[in-house]
């Protein structure tokens, strides 16, 4: 079964929770004591329907305050995919937990308040989605039920969004507008019979007809995770490379370059568990063993001859910041670039980008929590590197605080 | 010449990446083991993540004493096939040294008294890592756990502050006194799990499976009949009924379910048409509506 993540972000006021809820309950996801609960709350609380929002806010704190503090993750499925969403608050505040949960999702849900029409709040979350190159976008216009289901009204949001994605530096993506509502549950599963003027489909439908791993063709990475060595009699020289096939295709026979050592050989076998296989697909975690006895450790790299990334020491990235002590000129942070580690030095701060749009700050003195700017670091050694662009998992990186060990930002390089 | 064109499937893929990492980033990790369906999932992915080689970490079962025959017999015959380590601590020799208190009278479990038993044996050993089988749709609190999510000395989770996960970029970096716990299914649903035995042909407990127990009804569920593990009032009679468990946690609190699914297949479409959560079955969640959540700042799972 195809699995989808999807992003949502936005706040109670939007609706998100009853929107999420509303999928929920309309895809019978919700189980007999889940829904027992809910209806119990909701009458506690002297609600005349069913709050819906008491599924997806999990912590006692969010539940007192009735915010969402956190990504939540939670699931459903349908006769043909399954479904993660990623849920996350909307405000200012929580722009690293947006874009944590952009970053592993192939789709994002942008909602809109049909009353409020497009806010700060809306750029910022339709930002985010284009910095990490989300590829299908829903801007799912909510509350059409308080607007008189306005054609108009939904028009006037989409003309205000496509102004946005004209600004917007990632042209590829696949911005779809869908007139919803929630509370109701008008077009969410279900196609609404209050829309005649609407054509398309309902956001279940337009969800699980998305394409999967379009990201097939770039070129493939294949980031060495660990030597496997039995030492058995069996398996006496073996050495198998673990690790996972990223961003396209990997066969028996391949000629491959080793990295950094430049070395180059041919692959042997591709193995997954007990069996062997001529060819692994992108996203596949597997087992390598190459013709030649060379020398590959633990951060290494194997690409095919003549598809070698970038051989880097110096770094320019566009850079989330997530921790509470800001980013700052000639800082030292350690950096995991994949699953390789090494240190960095911050040599400029350029830029701090405003996330609605509206530009850029030159030169700032520091990135503090969840701002975001462009970055160049000096490496202490060199990383094998694509652009975000060419290829997301080798164009990203995080860095850590090296004083908390926290996960300090999120960097995509340039 | 093999033709076969390999596809691993996404969450498979993803737990047995999140595994090799912790066997590269940490020194002392250790996989525990309760018996249950997660745990042993966790396993066969341990066991692909490192084929041809053996499983490079133990097994730690911390055992309430209350626990079903059937799982600690499966347990024993397992770890003989894989030739892991076993490491098996005892609820039983805390409570016997003063260290807890047991609880008494209706509902009394030993559930919580695990996690006195799991930190000790985290000093024990100098774990720095601990797997687990826990998912984030099991529970309200547990859908905001990190894959790899970092404890204090006391084990106590920091929900407030806890580490962005990125991509599938895993930091383990730690302070001396710190562990982590991980979750490589985290992404799994139960009815993942299910589906995934079903294909893989793996090996669980007999009381998975529809069987006829010496019952007893209280709070509208089937408690398992056993007086020396169980409390129960004279008035909640005993009768044979054909159930299985959908999860296998401490003998005093955990549910069965009324079934005839004698089979994997049988169980798996009785998963699928559930209207039931799994964790209705757990009782000692029903305490409160923040009982996982409290648990989990304390050390639990």
């Amino acid at each position: 079964m195809n699995v989808l993540k999807i992003a949502t972000a936005g706040s109670v006021d939007d609706g998100k929770s009853t929107l999420i809820g509303r999928i929920l309950y309309d895809t019978k996801s919700l189980t007999e004591d889940k829904l027992q609960a809910i209806e119990e709350k909701s009458k506690q609380r002297g609600f005349d329907y069913l709050d819906f929002s008491l599924a997806t806010d999990g912590l006692v704190a969010e539940r007192e305050q009735g915010i969402t503090i956190d990504v939540a993750h939670i699931y459903f499925s349908t006769k043909k995919t399954s479904f993660i969403i990623a849920d996350t608050p909307g405000h200012i505040e929580y722009t690293r937990n947006m874009v944590t949960g952009a970053s592993n999702s192939q789709a994002s849900i942008v909602l809109v308040d049909a009353r409020n029409g497009v806010l700060e709040q809306t750029y910022r979350h339709f930002f985010i989605n284009n910095l990490l190159r989300v590829e299908e976008v829903v801007i799912a216009v909510n509350k059409m039920d308080l607007v008189d289901y306005s054609e108009e009204k939904f028009n006037q949001i989409k003309g205000e969004i496509a102004y946005l994605a004209e600004k917007s530096g990632y042209k590829n993506q696949n911005i779809t507008f869908i007139p919803v509502s929630a509370l109701h549950g008008d077009n969410v599963v279900n196609r609404s019979n209050k829309m005649d003027w609407y054509k398309g489909e309902s956001l279940l439908d337009y969800l699980e007809n998305i394409e999967f791993n379009k990201q097939e063709d770039s070129r493939v990475r294949f980031p060495v995770q660990s030597v496997i060595r039995p030492k058995t009699e069996k398996y006496h020289d073996y050495r198998g490379y673990a690790g996972k096939v990223y961003g396209g295709t990997l066969e028996v026979g391949d000629a491959v370059t080793v990295l950094p050592s430049d070395t180059k050989s041919i692959i042997k076998s591709i193995q997954f568990f007990d069996k062997e296989y001529q060819v692994a697909k992108q996203g596949s975690s597997v087992n390598i063993t190459l013709e030649d006895d060379v020398n590959v450790s633990r951060g290494d790299m194997l690409v095919k001859v003549g598809e070698e990334p970038q051989v880097i020491k110096q770094l320019e990235a566009t850079v989330c910041w997530m921790d509470k002590s800001p980013l700052q000129a000639s800082e030292k942070y350690y950096i995991k670039h994949g699953i390789n580690d090494a240190q960095v030095k911050v040599t400029n701060l350029s830029s701090l980008i405003r996330t609605d749009f509206s530009g850029k700050e030159q030169n700032p003195s520091k990135l503090s929590l969840n701002e975001i700017g462009e970055v160049s670091f000096k490496v202490s050694k060199p990383l094998f590197v694509d652009s975000y662009q060419e290829n997301k998992a080798n164009g990203a990186f995080i860095l850590i605080n090296p004083k908390t060990n926290n996960t300090a930002g999120v960097g995509f390089i340039k | 010449m093999n033709t076969n064109v390999l596809q691993v499937g996404a969450l498979e893929s993803e737990a047995i990446y999140i595994i090799r990492e912790v066997v590269a980033q940490f020194e002392k990790p250790v996989l525990l083991f309760s018996g249950g369906k997660d745990s042993i999932t966790l396993v066969r992915l341990a066991q692909k993540a490192f084929y041809p080689a053996k499983i490079p970490f133990p097994l730690m079962h911390i055992d309430t004493g209350h626990n079903f025959s059937e799982t600690i017999e499966f347990r024993d015959q397992l770890v003989e096939e894989l030739g892991v380590e076993l490491i098996v601590r005892n609820v039983q020799d805390n409570i016997d040294a003063g260290k807890v208190k047991e609880e008494t009278g209706k509902y009394a479990s030993r559930n919580m008294l695990q996690t006195e038993t799991l930190l000790d044996a985290i000093e024990e050993f100098g774990f720095d890592a601990c797997i687990g089988g826990a998912r984030r749709d099991e529970e309200k609190a547990r859908a905001k756990e990190r894959i790899f999510s970092v404890r204090d000395d006391f084990g106590q989770w920091d929900e407030k502050n806890q580490r962005p996960e990125l991509f599938d970029m895993l930091n383990g970096r730690i302070d001396l006194g710190q562990n982590v716990r991980v979750f490589p299914i985290s992404n799994w649903t139960e009815l993942d799990v299910w589906s995934y035995i079903q294909k893989e042909e793996i090996e669980i407990p007999s009381i998975y499976f529809a069987h006829k127990r010496k019952t007893f009804l209280r709070d509208g569920l089937i408690w398992s009949a056993n007086d020396e593990v169980v409390f129960r009032d004279e008035e909640e009679e005993v009768e044979e009924r054909m159930v299985r468990f959908r999860t296998v946690g401490d003998m005093s609190c955990t549910a069965a379910v009324l079934s005839n699914a004698t089979e994997i297949n049988k169980v798996v479409a009785e998963i699928r048409d559930s209207t039931i959560s799994e964790r209705g079955a757990r009782i000692d969640d029903k305490r409160s509506e923040a009982a996982m959540e409290k648990r989990k700042q304390q050390g639990y799972f």
